[in-house]
């Protein structure tokens, strides 16, 4: 068992086109740490400056972790991550 | 350009040639995006419409909410995305088009468009509601692709 990250379009050239991989930890920061090790440079484009992306939406379970401890949101084998990019613009 | 330019009595369309992108998309879909974008006027319009995964078939539109209800910026509310994905998920539908209105300025993606495009398989449509604003009048209307900073414009082809 691990935890599932949903990874978006605009991501999947760091996941080999794999819309979906699977990291180990018990918070969102090692789960990330985690598959970042298999997939570099992924974890730079949800994370800057040690919190999340103000324009990238992250999930576990349904619950969106700014408001669930962001990095720290704790995570358990059979989590769902869904990393999701704002559609924002000007 | 080669974008639409909606006036009175139909549409407009200039024919380019050397242009290999195109949006498929259907007259009511267009339509539905101007009459949007005029309702939301002075205060920028976004939505998607989405269609069967792969398909690059723009199917059905689902109006968005601007969370920054804002003349000069948009942005989805996050929970209404997030239910957009879990329902795109159960329905095997991606985003084939994202639109939103510039209210005061031409229908070509702003740096904060470039900067912020996150949907490399989508269609950008840009509705400029600049001249007419919430009323009946000339509107443009033009197609982009925005992938890591570039942007190329495409033809658009209305199917009735």
């Amino acid at each position: 068992m691990s935890v599932e990250v949903r990874i978006p379009t605009i991501l999947r050239t760091y996941t080999g086109g794999e819309k979906a991989v699977h990291g180990n930890g018990t918070t969102l920061q090692e789960v990330l740490d985690d598959i970042n090790a298999r997939n570099p440079g992924l974890k730079d484009r949800i994370v800057e400056a040690e919190a999340l992306r103000r324009f990238v939406n992250v999930y576990v379970n349904d619950e969106d972790v700014r408001f669930s401890g962001g990095l720290n949101a704790r995570t358990a084998d059979g989590d769902v991550v869904v990393v999701l990019p704002a559609v924002a613009g000007g | 350009m080669f974008g639409l330019t909606v006036r009175m009595h139909g549409v407009r369309r200039a024919i380019t040639p050397n242009v290999t992108a195109v949006l498929m998309i259907a007259r009511e879909h267009v339509d539905a995006m101007i009459g949007h974008a005029r309702e939301d006027h002075p205060d920028e319009a976004c939505g998607v419409i989405v269609g069967p995964e792969g398909s690059d078939v723009p199917t059905r539109l689902v109006r968005m909410i601007n969370a920054e209800r804002s003349p000069t910026f948009f942005r989805f509310e996050p929970r209404e995305q997030f239910a957009l994905y879990k329902e795109m998920s159960t329905t095997g539908e991606e985003i084939v088009v994202v639109y939103h209105s510039h209210t005061a300025t031409e229908a070509y993606p702003s740096r904060t468009d470039i900067s912020l495009a996150s949907e490399p398989q989508a269609h950008y449509v840009i509705v400029s509601t600049a001249e007419s604003g919430a009323s009946a009048g000339p509107v443009s209307l033009r197609s982009f692709r925005i992938v890591e900073g570039a942007v190329t414009e495409e033809e658009i082809h209305v199917t009735e």
